[in-house]
């Protein structure tokens, strides 16, 4: 028995199944999928006021963001349901690129936002939250059998899952002051810290940072341009309509910095806690605070500011591009440096937030830790940054958790069938450095992994978790009736008429002498299935989304099927699959940095070994040769 | 590990490399994998060609493109599973030295076999179940030895101006990728505007690039093997006294070709460090035992294949301007117009000659008195080693770096082509992705990491 506690227990509260720690975006969408799986959950949080809060921007989705949300709704999650309630503007991204990189972002009422999500939590059954601080693990014979609170409450669970995001030893830096913090002037959490250490949970510090938020009565928005939504937005659930989810939306303003901030960063600089040393964690590349820009790019003479409204109930606006940890005074200077903000006044200063968390390749992709069993851990704690990919972690480590109580098998994602996939992928085979950011061009295999595709990608695969027999149903007949189109359409000619000449001439689209397959008019670059609906007489009614996928599955197919072929070589190595217990020290011919990056990932198969910085070509055909013999030398001793 | 590495582990592909040791007058080349049947036929040309059986060996020609004979072979066809990697295997069996083989080599990848990495054979031997237990370790040690070689030799063949090249390739197609992943990633960045026209600008020097250093492995490759020559013109021009006149006694090495239907004569002709290749020389030199007409038309069909083409003319005599037109084909790639009898007054009309081949194609010469023809073999030095002056005629040698640098170019190709038919941004970024990563291999550098690296070390970006 390694029983180990802080603190004597002064009670025992009754056993759930599972605990979540952590009410952030990771921690939510964790506790409602092991509820909603069928799980006794309890989720704590330091604060019952601080759930699903967005402690800085104040909006959802974006770039490869807005994929990962369209795959946690297909797997049934919440956080595209949530932002569909309460978006406030929607836009859709990259329209004039292809529909690989088609990103929907919203801005989000932060107020609602926490407040929807808190109604959901309340309304799950299986669900109970606690307001409460978790001070340790206990682990008994490698299996985590509970936690412990600072009350001295000992809480019996058979998993758990950390999503401490930027509370653990959070401490907030801004000028001269430093104060032991979670986000937003909220408690860290302290004493866990050690208990993980005790668990021997390599840790790292990471450092992160937010803006000033200025009360928009100080504004001069006639000074900026406006930046509306689209007209007609496109929902991040697919279970909700257009129709349904449409309001009316709120703008946002774009200005820019200029040489004088620039100027009163720079004179400023010494007292920045990032150049003064106060600050020791890893900074991403991802998020630079204003100084940072202006030292890197000091060639630039301005910045782009964008203004964004963190909600109807509120003044405060966000300043995004201008993320900073300088003092207050040199804070207020700088912002009123700005066209348009030159009378603005700040409601929250901005700061630089420093906190524990975790080197994410001790975990498995179903994101538990590979030494402990029951122990899951997800979101910004595992080394991340964003919203998004904190929910995405959640959800597949709330899965996973239940999974685990009910000895179901767990569900992973590879990197060919969702972004989700290789965020998780990155993390527990390459580890990160500094917080990680979800990116399209991390996607080997982006041209199928469209936020347009993400149910028919994914819900299959989460049927028997959170997705129940209709939501499966509905998909597979989707699947189905996109079939039956393309195969009808590549059948189906078309004769050479005036009608179908005079709709060619209209596109600049070269006219028809001789019947044609319907297919192949729909490949051509300045045509698309839609616009050839008056000549296709026997065109069935289809949903807006089938039309959708059928004109994509046509116009792209070259480069759609190149990339199904390397995910077929792809799936191919994830399926030789590798011991757990195998000491790669023992492989002579595996050079030495090989047998020491592989005995720390203890990859799952060879093609998570062929992902691990520092294993080459050679090292693989090794592993494989070493394989085979291995299972040759096991058949001969069974024999 | 890129895309292309999986397509490696995972032995799908058909794989060739030389199996006997560099140095030797007879050399195996070795074939193995699902297409290497239908590899051998597109390159194999022999008496039976057809349903070739297993374990039978074969005589033929291998043949390149146009039917250009490469080499004499012996080819042993060994079908799945009774062979060495219980892969369909093929080997051939070259007598043509070692750039004859090379030669095969390329072709045999040219048409979709993949270069053998190290040990490659001996590994899809062992995890087909072909060798023993007892020989899995030395298959393990071959790989690592191997690798370990070829890493040392590819690291010295890539010192100084090669590695500088791909490097600045590579550079080059990184700043675009991260050019085009940020207006992906960040739409809404002032720079993030990037329109195709732009990214066509870039891609076009550096495939401009990477086509002279394959011009200049092709000229590398011309010098080694000879350049093959046809010599063109009207009877009594002066042909065969022009072949005695190049054919001095001390740079004249005449070799007799057993054909299949009769006789060749090919002749390797050196002129200071490049040699000459003429083929069917009999034809030239005999033409008197020969029905005139015949022997023309034999060698117009010869002059298609050839790298160079000698047009001859008599300077001494008018010609019929008609007449040209006839024997003058699109399809030659260099041609060089010679005017011979220069001794004698001259009736010709060079105007006509400037007009249609150009002045710097033309030259004088008498062949009967040896004037003019130490010109000559300098005008075809200045024609095929131009880009050899510049970079040195062996920068460019190893088969598999050529391949790679070939399929990169081909990938930015595809990439322009992509852009022409209008299609979105993104599309051009998995080809610019495919040309990186051919060149990356041969430097031995991916491209996710140092992407993204370039990506926030060039525009500054985030919220």
């Amino acid at each position: 028995m390694d029983m180990r506690t802080t603190k004597e227990i002064l009670y025992t509260a009754e056993p759930v199944d599972v605990i979540v720690i952590g009410g952030g975006h990771a921690g939510c969408e964790a506790a409602l999928a092991a509820a909603r799986m069928g799980c006794t959950t309890t989720l704590f949080a330091m604060n019952m006021d601080s759930i699903a809060m967005m402690p800085c921007n104040p909006n959802i989705g974006g770039t490869s963001k807005g994929h990962l949300v369209r795959e946690i709704d297909a797997l049934g999650g919440e956080m595209g349901k949530n932002i569909d309630k309460t978006y406030i503007q929607s836009r859709m991204l990259n329209t004039g690129k292809g529909p690989a990189v088609h990103s929907l972002r919203a801005q989000a009422d932060k107020q609602r936002y926490s407040q929807e999500m808190r109604r959901m939590l309340d309304a799950t059954p299986n669900l109970q939250l606690v307001q409460s601080e978790v001070a340790d693990i206990v682990v008994e014979g490698g299996i985590v059998t509970g936690a412990i609170s600072v009350a001295g409450a000992l809480y019996p669970c058979k998993a758990i899952v950390l999503a401490t995001g930027t509370y653990l030893n959070g401490r907030c830096v801004w000028g001269e002051v430093s104060v032991n913090s979670g986000p937003n002037g909220l408690a860290p959490s302290l004493p866990l810290r050690d208990s993980l250490e005790r668990l021997g949970i390599t840790l790292y510090r990471f450092k992160t940072g937010t803006p000033a938020r200025i009360d928009a009565s100080t504004v001069d928005f006639s000074k900026m341009v406006e930046q509306n939504g689209d007209e007609e937005i496109t929902p991040f659930s697919f279970e909700n309509n257009r129709a349904d989810i449409a309001r009316s939306q709120i703008s946002c303003y774009l200005t820019h910095t200029n040489e004088r901030t620039h100027e009163i960063i720079r004179a400023s600089l010494h007292r920045s806690p990032m150049y003064s040393g106060d600050i020791e964690g890893t900074a991403t590349r991802y998020c630079p605070s204003i100084e940072d820009k202006v030292v890197r790019f000091a060639e630039k003479a301005s910045h782009q500011v964008f203004v964004e409204p963190e909600g109807e109930n509120t003044n405060e606006l966000y300043v995004s591009g201008m993320s900073t940890s300088l003092p207050e005074d040199v804070q207020m200077a700088m912002y009123r440096s700005v066209v348009g903000l030159e009378n603005s006044r700040i409601v929250r200063f901005g700061y630089a937030i420093e906190y524990d968390c975790i080197d994410a390749t001790q975990l498995l992709p179903t994101l538990e830790f590979k030494a402990i069993r029951g122990l899951f851990s997800a979101g910004q704690f595992n080394g991340t940054s964003g919203y998004e990919e904190a929910a995405a972690q959640g959800l597949v480590a709330g899965i996973n958790a239940a999974a685990g109580v009910l000895g179901k098998e767990p569900l992973t994602i590879d990197r060919s069938e969702g972004y989700v996939g290789v965020l998780i992928d990155d993390l527990v085979t390459k580890g990160s450095n500094e917080p990680y950011r979800m990116m399209t061009s991390r996607a080997e295999y982006r041209l199928l992994l469209r936020q347009d595709n993400a149910d028919l990608r994914l819900t299959p695969k989460g049927y028997g978790y959170l997705i129940d027999e209709n939501r499966y149903q509905k998909v597979l007949e989707k699947q189905r009736l996109i079939n039956e189109e393309i195969r009808r359409l590549s059948k189906a000619t078309i004769a050479p008429s005036d009608e179908i000449n005079t709709l060619l001439k209209q596109h600049n689209s070269s006219e028809m002498t001789s019947g044609m397959k319907l297919i192949e008019l729909v490949k051509r670059p300045e045509l698309t299935y839609a616009v050839l609906a008056d000549v296709d007489a026997n065109r069935p009614a289809l949903p807006e989304d089938v039309a959708e996928q059928v004109n994509i599955a046509i116009k792209y197919e070259g480069y759609i099927q190149k990339q199904m072929q390397q995910v077929e070589q792809f799936k191919k190595l994830e399926g030789r699959k590798l011991p757990q217990d195998l000491d790669y020290s023992t492989i002579d011919n595996l050079r030495l940095e090989a047998r020491q990056k592989l005995n720390a990932i203890k990859p799952l198969n060879v093609g998570q070994a062929s992902r691990i910085t520092g294993v080459n070509p050679a090292d693989v055909s090794n592993l494989l040769v070493y394989m085979e013999r291995r299972k040759h030398m096991e058949k001969r001793a069974d024999e | 590990m890129s895309v292309s590495a999986l397509n490696k582990l995972n032995m799908d592909d058909t794989i060739v490399g030389v199996s006997t040791p560099t140095g030797g007058s007879i050399s195996i080349i070795r074939m193995s994998g699902k297409g290497s049947l239908h590899i051998l036929k597109k390159v194999f040309e022999w008496k039976d060609a057809g349903k070739p059986k297993s374990h039978r060996v074969y005589y033929g020609w291998i043949c390149g493109g146009m039917s250009e004979k490469v080499d004499e072979v012996l080819v042993s066809v060994m079908l799945a599973p009774r062979t060495f990697t219980r892969e369909d295997v093929v080997e051939i069996n070259c007598h043509g030295g070692a750039m004859a083989t090379q030669k095969v080599l390329m072709l045999l990848v040219e048409h979709g076999a993949r270069l053998a990495e190290a040990g490659e054979f001996t590994k899809r031997a062992f995890l087909n179940g072909r060798i023993d237990l007892s020989q899995a370790e030395a298959t393990m040690d071959i790989i690592n030895a191997k690798s370990e070689l070829s890493h040392k030799s590819a690291v010295n063949q890539l010192q100084g101006r090669l590695a500088h090249l791909l490097s600045e390739a590579c550079e080059g197609l990184v700043s675009l990728l991260a050019r085009i992943e940020m207006a992906i990633d960040y739409p809404e960045h002032e720079e993030a505007d990037i329109v195709a026209e732009e990214i066509k600008t870039k891609i076009i020097p550096i495939a401009g690039e990477l086509n002279k250093l394959l011009d200049v492995a092709r000229a590398g490759k011309i010098i080694r093997d000879g350049i093959k020559t046809a010599i063109i013109g009207e009877p009594n021009v002066g042909k065969s006294s022009l072949l005695n006149a190049l054919a001095r006694e001390d740079r004249a090495i005449v070799t007799h070709i057993p054909g299949t239907t009769r006789d060749v004569l090919r002749e390797t002709i050196k002129i200071g460090d490049i040699f000459l290749e003429l083929a069917d020389t009999a034809g030239i030199r005999d033409t008197d035992d020969l029905v005139e007409s015949e022997g023309v038309a034999r060698s117009l069909k010869e002059s298609v294949r050839a790298d160079l083409v000698l047009l001859v003319f008599d300077g001494s005599k008018p010609f019929e301007h008609n007449k040209i037109a006839s024997i003058v084909n699109e399809d030659w790639e260099n041609v060089i117009v010679i005017i011979n009898k220069s001794d004698l007054p001259q009736g010709i009309d060079k105007d006509y000659l400037t007009d249609k081949f150009g002045e710097s194609s033309i030259i004088e010469i008498s062949a009967k008195n040896h004037i003019g023809i130490d010109e000559l073999g300098d005008k075809i030095k200045d024609m095929f080693l131009q880009g050899q002056m510049e970079y040195g005629d062996d920068l460019v040698t190893n088969a598999r770096h050529i391949s790679l640098i070939n399929s990169s170019r081909n990938s930015l190709v595809h990439a322009i082509e992509t852009i022409d038919t209008g299609l979105h941004v993104d599309f051009v970024a998995i080809d610019i992705q495919a040309a990186y990563a051919a060149l990356g291999e041969i430097l031995g550098i991916a491209v996710d990491e140092e992407l993204i690296e370039k990506i926030f070390s060039e525009f500054c970006l985030g919220k």
